[in-house]
């Protein structure tokens, strides 16, 4: 075993604060095998109630966008203005909508 | 004392020794993220005790507190199992010093555990209420030492020779301490009569199942068992308990009279 | 807790930072810049400059090293706490810098070194921690005082740290300053209920105070004037307030805090400045300061030896767990085929 080789994985916590929420991304931490990771992110992660269900995935099994591309990926978004519904007017006798 | 009384305080005392115990890795733990894991262990362990102790105070009326059952009563008067207050290391006598041996802990939390998330279970239904709610918040809590500590039981036992080494070592050491569980006392044997406590030998053949299940998986042997019973809970000690009841109360006695 | 917010150069490690960036891509450099200027947050995979890298890699990891050093000046208490109440919030308290230190790996592992690494240079010594976990705590007082002053102080410099530019290191701050502020008033409440107590308790705070105060000034970090890296750390975002702005921000703080506890604060100089609308306070001894940085501190030694052992008793358990795991991982590989 090499000494690299001799460290804890990493793993992304993310957790659901409550039910009816979506998880999310809280931190990270090092364990041996996912359901220590589980384990330990209760532990870590939620001492004072935060909360209620708890996803661990390794960090290496992420694939992240390249921030180099980030125009060509999310600035053409930015003229689309027409799919939001505040770009188009309602007379104001047909109330909410 | 009544029969309750000396009942809870058996409980009481098993959680805050083996508490002060666990609390001892506190800053020291093998990897930061299980540091921070064994100190919730402790936390609930001395929860547990505080409750038991405000129950205890609370039937005995008069000047009692929590502090003054944890604080001001010597060792002979402490009902802890001998198991639970033994340092984290191998056999040792009461002034000798060793490195806290993580072996040692997990296999005391599993075998322990594996008793309390049994006994917790049945005490729920006890004639007490009181201690029934307590049994049931412990349950819950119990039951996630059961799991941390018979995981890592067989990450140690299967994981490499060295810590399989380590801890069929602990697991000889601490396991003779465990005929305790089995023999009677008058304490226990008052409270099941009155219904507040739990025959202890109606648990025993599922805490087998627990132990041998896991000592399987974790490619370890139980050892067989003979000589010494220890009797801790009826408050014939180990060399050890004075140390830490001198080291836990040695403030609190100094200051008879303080505010904390 | 707990920054030093002097951010001090670690021992040599053999590589040369290069101060700025030389060959670089200059149109890079110019978003980076552009970025930091308006106040955005660069996130791990985002280029940023190799010195901004290697300075929050110091920052971040001094940072830590301080939690988890951290944990063993007050959890020297934990098992005499004189009431099983206060045992269990020592044990929180000491906990949850353990969690800090564990945030903080996290957020400094996001910039390319390992825990692993990071800790070799804490065990060797390279790396800096605070310097106020150099001291002994002597009396339960210590615990109190170390929970009002110095996560006190350390409040004062972590606060502006959640708007670091570096967007790891803010959310990690984020989460240590939430919890941080339990920190603080338990340590202070302990010490309110001493001061109701005997004479003999109330001389045990007071004397607590007395050791603790100066080196809760220190803990700033050196003036202004004698802080080169702090322009820079400035410039970047990952400093935001002075050394002696936030100092002063503790002072007069602190001062009515310690008038309701009824304590003395140990400084004859301290006093109210009409003008200043500030109290002044007396001369920091720096040469103490940089003596205990450098090494020479009551318990450099004890503390970095203790986690030196710590770690190395672990290795059997951190071993076991990773040769369980593979073990496990080629069995359900081979029951799969
Ligand atoms: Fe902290
Ligand atoms: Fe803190």
């Amino acid at each position: 075993m090499t000494t690299a080789l001799k460290e804890w994985p990493l793993w992304e916590v993310f957790v659901r604060s409550k039910q009816g929420l979506e998880h999310k991304h809280c931190g990270s931490l090092h364990a041996a095998d996912a359901a220590q990771a589980l384990d330990m992110a209760r532990d870590v992660y939620t001492r004072r109630q935060e909360g209620v269900s708890i996803w661990v995935v390794p960090s290496a099994q992420i694939t992240a966008s390249n921030p180099d591309e980030k125009g060509e990926l999310f600035d053409p978004a930015a003229d689309k203005i027409y799919r939001h519904p505040t770009f188009y007017e309602i007379p104001d006798e047909v109330g909410h909508m | 004392m009544s029969t309750a009384t000396d009942y809870l305080l058996h409980l009481a005392d098993n959680a805050l020794v083996l508490g002060q115990r666990n609390a001892e890795w506190c800053g020291h733990g093998p990897i930061l993220e299980e540091d921070i894991a064994l100190s919730n262990v402790s936390l609930d362990l001395i929860g547990q005790a505080r409750l038991l102790y405000q129950l205890v105070a609370s039937l005995q009326g008069g000047d009692a507190t929590e502090d003054k059952l944890a604080y001001f009563r010597d060792t002979g008067e402490f009902r802890n199992y001998t198991l639970l207050e033994l340092p984290h290391s191998g056999p040792l006598s009461g002034y000798a010093h060793a490195s806290l041996d993580y072996g040692t802990t997990i296999v005391r939390n599993f075998l322990y555990s594996a008793l309390m998330a049994l006994l917790w279970e049945a005490l729920e239904k006890s004639a007490n209420a009181d201690l029934a709610a307590i049994a049931s918040k412990s349950l819950k809590e119990v039951r996630y030492h059961l799991r941390h500590s018979r995981d890592w039981l067989v990450r140690l036992g299967d994981g490499t020779d060295e810590s399989h080494a380590r801890t069929q070592a602990a697991l000889d050491h601490l396991m003779p301490y465990t005929q305790e569980f089995w023999t009677g006392s008058p304490a226990e044997a008052a409270a099941f009569a009155a219904g507040i406590g739990v025959d202890l030998q109606t648990l025993k053949a599922d805490w087998d199942g627990i132990v041998d299940g896991a000592l399987t998986e974790a490619t370890l042997k139980r050892p067989l068992l003979e000589g010494y019973v220890s009797e801790g809970k009826k408050g014939l000690h180990s060399e050890h308990l004075g140390f830490l009841l001198a080291e836990m109360q040695s403030l609190a006695r100094a200051h008879p009279n303080g505010n904390w | 807790m707990y920054t030093q917010s002097f951010n001090v150069p670690d021992a040599p490690d053999g590589k040369t930072v290069p101060l700025a960036p030389s060959k670089e891509d200059a149109a890079l450099q110019a978003a980076f810049d552009t970025r930091i200027d308006a106040d955005g947050r660069i996130e791990p995979q985002d280029w940023m400059p190799e010195a901004y890298r290697k300075t929050l890699v110091r920052q971040i990891s001094q940072h830590a090293h301080s939690e988890i050093v951290g944990m063993l000046p007050e959890g020297n208490w934990i098992s005499r706490a004189p009431s099983l109440k206060r045992k269990a919030i020592l044990i929180a308290k000491v906990q949850d810098e353990g969690g800090h230190g564990l945030y903080l790996y996290s957020a400094a592992e996001t910039l390319g070194t390992s825990r692993d690494q990071m800790l070799e240079g804490l065990h060797s010594g390279r790396a800096k921690y605070s310097s106020i976990f150099n001291y002994p705590t002597l009396t339960w007082a210590d615990v109190g005082v170390i929970g009002w002053l110095v996560d006190g102080a350390a409040i004062m410099n972590q606060i502006p740290l959640c708007r670091c530019s570096y967007g790891p290191y803010a959310r990690a701050m984020v989460r240590v300053c939430k919890e941080e502020s339990f920190h603080q008033r338990q340590g202070y409440e302990a010490l309110l209920v001493m001061m109701t107590g005997t004479e003999e308790q109330k001389a045990m705070v007071q004397d607590a105070v007395d050791r603790w105060w100066w080196k809760c000034l220190a803990m700033f970090g050196p003036p202004d004037a004698d802080s080169p890296n702090s322009a820079q750390g400035m410039r970047w975002g990952i400093k935001r307030v002075s050394n002696d702005d936030l100092r002063q921000k503790f002072v007069d703080a602190t001062v009515p805090q310690a008038k309701v506890l009824g304590v003395t604060l140990p400084d004859p100089d301290l006093k109210w400045n009409e003008e200043r609308q500030h109290h002044d306070y007396g001369r920091i001894d720096w040469n103490e300061f940089w003596e205990t940085v450098n090494g020479n501190g009551p318990c450099n030694k004890e503390r970095l030896a203790t986690r030196v052992k710590a770690h190395n008793d672990g290795q059997w358990v951190r071993d076991a767990a990773l040769a369980h795991a593979r073990k496990q991982q080629s069995r359900n590989m081979k029951e799969a085929a």
